[in-house]
């Protein structure tokens, strides 16, 4: 009775000076990462704090463990749910203004004056190989080089090409369709770039024409 | 000259990669080491160091008592420990957020005002002078950040939290670019953070002077433009979240050999 109040009063005096026996938890410590994102950033621009509101799949991405099977299968389900397919069928634009885009980084900082589609690029090359006359690719994503004639795409809208120019237009729409934690930008799903965009896109990887299927 | 070192660094770019992929990051890591002869770092040391002794603001008096963590005064091997706890503040500063205290306490400048001040601009340039100077005393000693403030230690866990944060337009997180071994944006190689990546390398290379724009920069902008690239909104100067991954990137490059001021592409 007479040394239970001593030893709380103690421990909380050494709280303020070295945090006494225990730790923060690692859930007051995500508890306070979360005030301090919040805290420290402001609007610049086009480029508002409402860009830290995450939604499902940034949330269960943002650590360096994986989340649980459960929740990425979740991720997966809602995103290829979130699909929206070309309108009238057209998946495949023009492979020219795809290899554009796809040198493009630009888009969505806040020195970049809209946030239209017009104004976004693909990105692609900071990741990827796609054209090899480029040398100046990037390598967090896997080579696109010779990306439709690996996957014997002789005419992209063929009935069996469909399956992959599917597969295709998923991942450039909602990459997490398929990895519940790609590094890959949601192009479609964020509205980074519309329809065509990505139909040009599609070109770029599964025309045979295309300089990445040389 | 600019101009003639761009002309150099694509002509660099061009010939290595005719040759073959790797050679293309040797080639321009030959252009760098043929850059460090003449570092116009050297420049922002000196002004640094000018501004570290003159006496100046409404105290008319100079930042030589300052203390950086190492006691007032002493520069020397103050780099490689911060950012760190402050008995004084009550808080963990880095070298930039420190600077600013002691342009307040000991000369009587507006801190509220410099912290607003763009990147480049009249004080904010002044800090980043100083932080070269200051990062320059520390060359070839190797980083070694105290962790044991309980506040230390928060720092790192919510630096930690921070570098793996995914939001924005595009879903980047510092870890997205920084998180793995031998990746690179286009011919850009890009360090993993989430541990030691070497002498010289990442935490252990800011300030910097960048050849593409002819602009020093401190680790503050370094962060700063990382999160303009990473699509996130604005982050304060020596806000937390800036101070946090700032103990971070710092703690896990325990051991590394800082080359600060360094020159970069």
């Amino acid at each position: 009775m007479h040394m239970k109040p001593t030893l709380i009063a103690v421990c909380s005096g050494a709280v303020l000076l070295a945090g006494c026996a225990s730790s923060p938890s690692p859930a007051e410590l995500d508890a306070k990462a979360q005030q301090v994102i919040k805290a420290s950033f402001r609007d610049q621009g086009i480029a508002k704090t409402d860009r830290l509101n995450q939604d499902l799949a940034q949330k269960a991405c943002s650590s360096d463990k994986p989340p649980a099977d459960a929740v990425a299968d979740q991720i997966k389900a809602d995103a290829l749910y979130s699909v929206k397919w070309p309108t009238g069928g057209r998946y495949i634009g023009d492979w020219k203004a795809g290899e554009k885009l796809a040198q493009s980084g630009r888009g969505m900082t806040w020195t970049d004056e809209s946030a239209d589609t017009s104004a976004n690029g693909g990105n692609c090359y900071n990741c990827h190989q796609l054209d090899k006359a480029e040398i100046s690719y990037g390598t967090i994503g896997p080579s696109l080089w010779n990306y439709g004639k690996t996957r014997a795409v002789t005419d992209p809208s063929s009935a069996v090409s469909a399956p992959i120019v599917q597969y295709t237009w998923v991942k450039l729409w909602n990459s997490n369709a398929y990895a519940a934690c790609s590094n890959m930008p949601r192009f479609g799903h964020q509205g980074l770039l519309n329809e065509k965009q990505i139909a040009d896109l599609m070109a770029l990887l599964l025309d045979p024409k295309s300089p990445v299927n040389q | 000259m600019k101009r003639n070192l761009l002309l150099g660094l694509a002509a660099t770019a061009l010939c290595a990669g005719a040759l073959a992929q790797k050679s293309a990051a040797d080639g321009i890591a030959e252009y760098r080491k043929m850059l460090e002869d003449g570092n116009p770092a050297d420049l922002y040391e000196a002004k640094g160091e000018e501004l570290w002794k003159k006496a100046r603001g409404p105290k008319n008096v100079s930042l030589q008592a300052c203390d950086l963590g190492q006691g007032p005064g002493v520069v020397k091997g103050a780099f490689v420990t911060l950012p760190r706890y402050f008995a004084d503040t009550g808080r963990v500063q880095d070298l930039e957020d420190r600077l600013v205290t002691c342009m307040v306490t000991l000369q009587g400048l507006n801190g509220a005002e410099i912290v607003k001040t763009p990147f480049g601009k009249g004080e904010m340039a002044n800090v980043t002078a100083l932080a070269t100077y200051v990062a320059a005393q520390s060359r070839g000693l190797r980083f070694n950040l105290p962790q044991n403030h309980a506040q230390e230690r928060e720092s790192y866990e919510v630096g930690k939290r921070a570098f793996f944060f995914r939001g924005g337009s595009h879903d980047f997180s510092c870890a997205s670019c920084h998180g793995e071994e031998g990746k690179r944006i286009r011919l850009q190689d890009l360090p993993n953070l989430t541990k030691n990546p070497g002498d010289g390398i990442g935490f252990a290379a800011w300030p910097a002077y960048r050849v593409s724009n002819g602009q020093m920069w401190g680790m503050q902008l370094r962060l700063n433009d990382c999160y303009r690239q990473q699509r996130f909104p604005y982050p304060g100067f020596a806000s937390e979240v800036t101070i946090a991954l700032g103990t971070y990137l710092g703690v896990n490059a325990k051991g590394a050999e800082s080359i600060a001021p360094a020159i970069k592409r």
